[in-house]
């Protein structure tokens, strides 16, 4: 178990290096002037306004000091939790405007994640080898599965929200309420959340549901399953027995998703101006606020690394494989 | 073995709707343009028409063609999702096949490398990348979706690369003194070229829906239409309040169908190769 988790956090830890060092490399290789660019948007008209700026954005970014200095500085920085200033909402810290969008974000994103996950496994495991439900869960599944978040999103938005007016298109609460502990406030926030999360939980359930019914299918025809059929077990018992063993791959494949279903998520409240980081990363990219987007980008980074480190610990439970060191889950 | 694959791909259901659509969907994106002689961003009529009539999917809030719109999209669409399933699918064979075959350290660095970019939550890696990029072409949305979407097609080339490797004809051809390289092109690829093509598919998939999301934030090619910047417009020009339908329904309509024929299409070609999965 030491080994299996040791090999996790190395993967995990050089993950983070990675990540951390590609969102420092990226500004100072790709052509163009980040800081040309901040002055242009700035339009100052002023030599000396000008020149001052440049002086200013080049201390901002520590442009002046020798390279391998801004790299260990950019580690310094990081561990003080210091993102920097964003342009867009200056002057507010960007780890600011970050911790006030990540709660959004994570009240869609775990729900749809976990609730996809578990009726996607629970219908592809009836769907399994049953001819009628296989026929309708299966094609329901792959539409879901291939339609693009954003688009169900837009879809589900103009439907409910402004042909049929139930519920509202945009924002985490009314405007006309100020956020507070009561009752109405958490109501609305609620009604707000509907139909973003309704989104991503479709579109997350069709692959899960695929999922299943192929590993479900595959376990039905494996050497213990015969074996209890050959022995007269109830049929509901080896289906019980074979969804507790297709459960592991699906895990897997949680860990693996991950990305997607955030990027799913950072759409999705694009559509629906949604108050959570993917409508913090539009800001940034329309407003060219550079050190938003990559503080954003090393948010979702130590997201997505916390989440497969949970879904490591779940699965050491889950399977005790894993524990006394047999093979089991890989790298 | 070539005739019995055709024998079943020609009555496989699943295969022939799928492969259908994308091919409707392909001869429109890639015949369609020549039929319409004006540039899809040009302002040809009236503004907010419905479909019909002159404009088969109507106009946008500028007096834009939507049906060129259209038309262009599904082409840059198709190609940044050949393209960049192309390239992963290329560096997963390269990674997977070397990995698998040579084992030892190369396969302890290969795979850790692989381990790395997987759990990298890609999309994010290619918001930075696209934002400093100031001009974008369609051409490197693709590359950087193809550099970035390997690493599952390496992990699983990988893994089926292992169990051939210890089979007998390989053990011959390696003992008649053939090199790697040769080996694995020549033994080892073949005998899982089936695989090969249902990554390949699925990966195409893949990028047209990473391409969508990457279209949709803003930062889509700057000098071309694809499906996901008519999303990305209709958006941003608030089209669902105006009930501007025809603007943001038939381009992910195109987007969904294309996916989802590939996915189906892949089904099918599974179960042509795949005795195992035959429905008789």
């Amino acid at each position: 178990m030491r080994r299996y988790f040791g090999r996790k956090l190395l993967v995990y830890g050089l993950t983070f290096f990675m990540a951390v060092t590609v969102n420092w490399l990226v500004p100072r290789l790709m052509p163009g002037d980040p800081v040309a660019s901040m002055l242009a948007r700035a339009r100052v008209a002023q030599p000396e306004a000008q020149e001052a700026l440049r002086v200013y954005y080049n201390n901002l970014f520590g442009f002046d000091l020798p390279w391998w200095q801004q790299y260990l500085n950019s580690w310094g920085s990081l561990f003080r939790g210091d993102f920097g200033i964003s342009l867009w909402a200056f002057p507010t810290p960007v780890a600011d405007l970050l911790t006030r969008a990540v709660p959004y974000s994570l009240a869609l994103l775990i729900p749809s994640i976990l609730i996809s996950w578990v009726v996607g496994n629970r219908l592809g495991a009836l769907a399994a080898r049953r001819k009628i439900l296989d026929n309708t869960v299966l094609p329901v599944s792959y539409v879901l599965t291939a339609t693009p978040y954003l688009w169900l999103a837009a879809l589900m938005a103009w439907a409910f929200g402004i042909v049929w007016g139930i519920f509202p298109v945009a924002g985490g609460y009314s405007f006309s309420i100020t956020p507070s502990f009561t009752w109405d406030f958490f109501l609305d926030l609620a009604w707000h959340w509907l139909l973003p999360f309704a989104s991503l939980f479709l579109v997350a359930l069709g692959g899960w549901a695929i999922g299943m019914r192929n590993v479900i299918i595959y376990e039905l025809e494996s050497d213990y399953a015969n074996y209890l059929s050959a022995l007269g077990a109830p049929q509901r018992l080896i289906r019980r027995y074979a969804f507790r063993n297709a459960v592991l791959p699906q895990i897997t494949g949680l860990a693996l998703q991950l990305g997607v279903l955030v990027a799913g998520a950072l759409v999705t409240e694009i559509v629906f101006s949604y108050p959570g980081l993917g409508s913090l990363i539009l800001a940034a990219i329309q407003n060219k606020d550079f050190f938003l987007l990559q503080g954003a980008f090393l948010f979702i980074v130590l997201g997505v690394l916390i989440a497969n480190f949970i879904i490591d610990v779940v699965y050491v439970i889950v399977d005790p494989r894993t524990r006394v060191g047999m093979a089991g889950a890989s790298a | 073995m070539r005739t019995e694959a055709l024998y079943f791909a020609v009555r496989n259901t699943k295969l022939l709707v799928g492969a259908g659509i994308i091919l409707v969907l392909l001869g429109i994106g890639v015949i369609g343009p020549f039929f319409i002689d004006k540039a899809p961003t040009e302002y040809v009529g009236m503004q907010m028409q419905p479909p019909g009539g002159e404009f088969w999917l109507g106009t946008n809030t500028f007096g834009q063609d939507l049906w060129a719109q259209f038309v262009h999209g599904l082409r840059t669409t198709f190609l940044v999702g050949a393209l960049g399933g192309g390239i992963a699918a290329a560096i997963g064979m390269v990674v997977g096949f070397v990995a698998g075959y040579k084992g030892g350290w190369v396969d302890e660095i290969l795979n850790m490398l692989t381990n790395i970019i997987l759990v990298l939550p890609t999309l994010a890696v290619l918001f930075i990348l696209n934002a400093y990029l100031g001009v974008r072409s369609a051409g490197m949305q693709a590359l950087f979706i193809g550099l970035t979407q390997w690493p599952w097609a390496a992990r699983s080339i990988r893994a089926q690369t292992f169990s051939l490797r210890g089979r007998d004809f390989v053990d011959l051809a390696r003992l008649s003194g053939v090199g790697s390289g040769r080996i694995i092109m020549r033994e080892i690829a073949p005998n899982m070229s089936s695989y090969l093509l249902l990554t390949f598919i699925l990966l195409f998939g893949g990028s047209i829906l990473i391409a969508s999301s990457l279209d949709f934030i803003g930062l889509g090619p700057t000098d071309a239409v694809s499906l996901g910047l008519m999303l990305q417009q209709a958006h941003q020009w608030s089209a669902m309040h105006l009930g501007l339908w025809w603007w943001f329904i038939p381009p992910g309509a195109g987007i969904t169908l294309i996916v989802g024929a590939l996915y189906v299409a892949n089904v099918g070609l599974d179960e042509v190769f795949n005795p195992k999965l035959r429905e008789l």
